[in-house]
């Protein structure tokens, strides 16, 4: 049975190799779930950790200081207090929907860091269909906030779940179509490939490396925006809108299973960022043009020493921190929308905007 | 049986046990969630079957779309929130069609695909696929949108009718990013009265109530 899912794994997956392929089967399967589980319990906390900082900062306040160094492990105590809290859920609930609610929202984060590559050779699987993955599997965390919303039984959090299904389902488009535009200029769906794209990709005429975000500027604008939205955070968190909503769709959860809201929240920030710095900044590569020390495959993004595979690692890890900063930043910075203008920015400035984003590169493609 | 069978054994039972639980579920919300329950199994089968853009499209289009739809219209229509319980009444019909469908179906599917061990089948990879839609049967697939963007079109103005006067656009005040006042006393102030006479008689004005 083993060499038969391996078999299929090969056909499904493996563009190009993975540092965490090795000769036993069992050993690669529990190397990557290993990589992708980390990645999902560490690198968010980091990203928490700096939005209550910056915020604090940016507030003049100092944030928290006591919890470890610097206040540094906050969240960790954050987490040790929410185990403990009692568990409620309301009489009128409906109780397996409200228990596994969390769950689906949580799940799918999980699952897509199994394809975000952090370097070269640093990522679970390179999939033919990468992006797609991405995209399809994040589609479904949807389905966890209105199960939740839908089961508290209260009228709170039923409008959040309304409010939340409605902007997720419009703010996906112009995110699938913003990326279907990166996946033509790069003539490829798989992670990996597009962050290799960018390191051959010249200026028409000229030969200036310079990655998918100076062609695409008005694509990552959308991405960036559309990417907010999904994550239903400020100035797009009218699902939660907690002066007017207590706190949405979470109202009636505590202890644990609000925690793991509140992770697939910052798993969310991490992720939407890993994707935006994979498809339009580059990937690993420091400065569009610069090979990485020690490197000599394509565009010197491959065949890396340690040396050039940590600096990769870091690179795409630091890249990821600025726009979890500048998410942060817009947080303090701008006011809440209201619903109506939420869902008439949608569809009628981000799709139409994508939509004219998709046909000029189309069109520059075949012409360049 | 090998490992294949046995795992494509496992989703198979995943997928009939929540197709059985939507049919038989009395709440409407249950019966919607093992539905997306479903369409996830039926994913897992065609990644069983090795056609994997197909699984994918299968979460993207079924469970992030159409079941979320799904959900979505109950919380807007009636549907009782928590524990409450509804039961239809068309378990014989539903039945009948359901029955004959199976069999329709399983006889094609067995004549065609009868003799091709599934462990042995590998899909085409994602630049076939492209190719093949958009080279070979392009005005297939450009029909078929014009068919889907026609249904969009149709359903559109089907809602509208219903709310608004027979066709007729209703006075209603947009409310523009922030320019205009969106409390409802602002709504109210609209003067009922101008639009009376630019309607049919007998219909009732709603330019004051929205």
């Amino acid at each position: 049975m083993t060499d038969l899912v391996l078999e299929q794994a090969v056909t499904f997956a493996a563009q190009s190799a993975s540092l965490l392929t090795f000769d036993s089967f069992l050993l690669s399967v529990a190397a990557k779930i290993a990589f992708a589980l980390g990645l999902f319990f560490v690198v968010p906390l980091v990203g928490g950790y700096m939005e209550h900082k910056v915020m604090a900062r940016m507030q003049h306040r100092r944030g928290p200081v006591e919890a470890g160094p610097f206040g540094s492990l906050q969240l960790v105590a954050d987490g040790i207090k929410f185990i403990q809290k009692e568990d409620i859920i309301p009489r009128a609930a409906d109780k397996w929907v409200f228990a596994a609610a969390p769950g689906v929202a949580l799940v799918p984060g999980m699952l897509i860091f199994l394809v975000i590559p952090l370097g070269p050779g640093v990522f679970a699987l390179d999939l033919e269909l990468g992006l797609f993955y991405a995209l399809a599997i994040s589609s479904i965390s949807v389905l966890g906030i209105l199960m939740g919303g839908w089961a508290s039984a209260n009228k709170f959090s039923l409008i959040g779940g309304l409010r939340a299904g409605g902007q997720l389902i419009a703010y996906e488009l112009p995110l699938i179509l913003a990326a279907i535009t990166v996946a033509v200029q790069a003539q490829t769906l798989s992670l990996v490939g597009i962050v290799e794209a960018q390191s051959t990709f010249m200026l028409p005429g000229t030969d200036i490396n310079v990655w998918f975000v100076f062609p695409q500027i008005i694509g990552f604008g959308i991405f960036f925006i559309a990417a907010m939205a999904e994550l239903s955070r400020p100035p797009f968190d009218m699902p939660i809108a907690d002066s007017e909503l207590v706190f949405g769709y979470m109202t009636e959860y505590t202890g644990i299973k609000f925690a793991m809201f509140l992770l697939t929240e910052y798993g969310g920030m991490i992720i939407m960022s890993a994707l935006m710095v994979v498809l339009y900044l580059g990937g690993w590569q420091l400065l569009p043009g610069v090979p990485l020390p020690g490197c000599d495959g394509a565009g010197g993004l491959f065949d890396c020493g340690w040396l050039g595979t940590l600096a990769g690692v870091g690179i795409t890890l630091g890249k990821i921190m600025a726009l979890v900063f500048v998410m942060v930043w817009l947080r303090v910075a701008y006011p809440r929308l209201r619903e109506d203008q939420l869902q008439r920015m949608a569809w009628i400035v981000l799709v139409p905007l994508a939509l004219l984003n998709l046909a000029v590169v189309t069109v520059a493609k075949v012409v360049f | 049986m090998t490992g294949h069978d046995a795992v494509f054994l496992l989703v198979a039972l995943f997928t009939g046990g929540a197709a059985l639980l939507t049919v038989t579920s009395k709440n409407l919300f249950h019966a919607a969630l093992f539905l997306a329950a479903t369409l996830a199994g039926i994913a897992g089968v065609f990644l069983v079957l090795r056609a994997d853009f197909l699984a994918l499209v299968q979460l993207v289009v079924y469970v992030g779309a159409v079941a979320v739809l799904f959900l979505f219209g109950l919380m807007v229509t009636r549907a009782p929130i928590g524990r409450e319980a509804l039961d239809g009444q068309n378990r014989g019909l539903a039945l009948a069609v359901s029955g004959t469908l199976f069999v329709v179906l399983s006889g094609l599917i067995i004549q065609s695909f009868g003799g091709v061990r599934a462990a042995e089948v590998t899909g085409p990879g994602i630049r076939e696929i492209g190719i093949a839609i958009f080279a070979h049967w392009v005005l297939p697939f450009e029909l078929l949108s014009m068919l889907l963007l026609a249904a969009l079109i149709g359903a559109i103005l089907l809602a509208r009718r219903e709310s608004g006067e027979s066709g007729e656009e209703s006075v209603e005040r947009r409310i523009d990013f922030g320019d205009e006042p969106s409390t409802e006393a602002g709504a109210q102030a609209l003067p009922a009265a101008d639009t009376a006479g630019e309607l049919p008689a007998g219909e009732p004005v709603a330019g004051g109530e929205r």
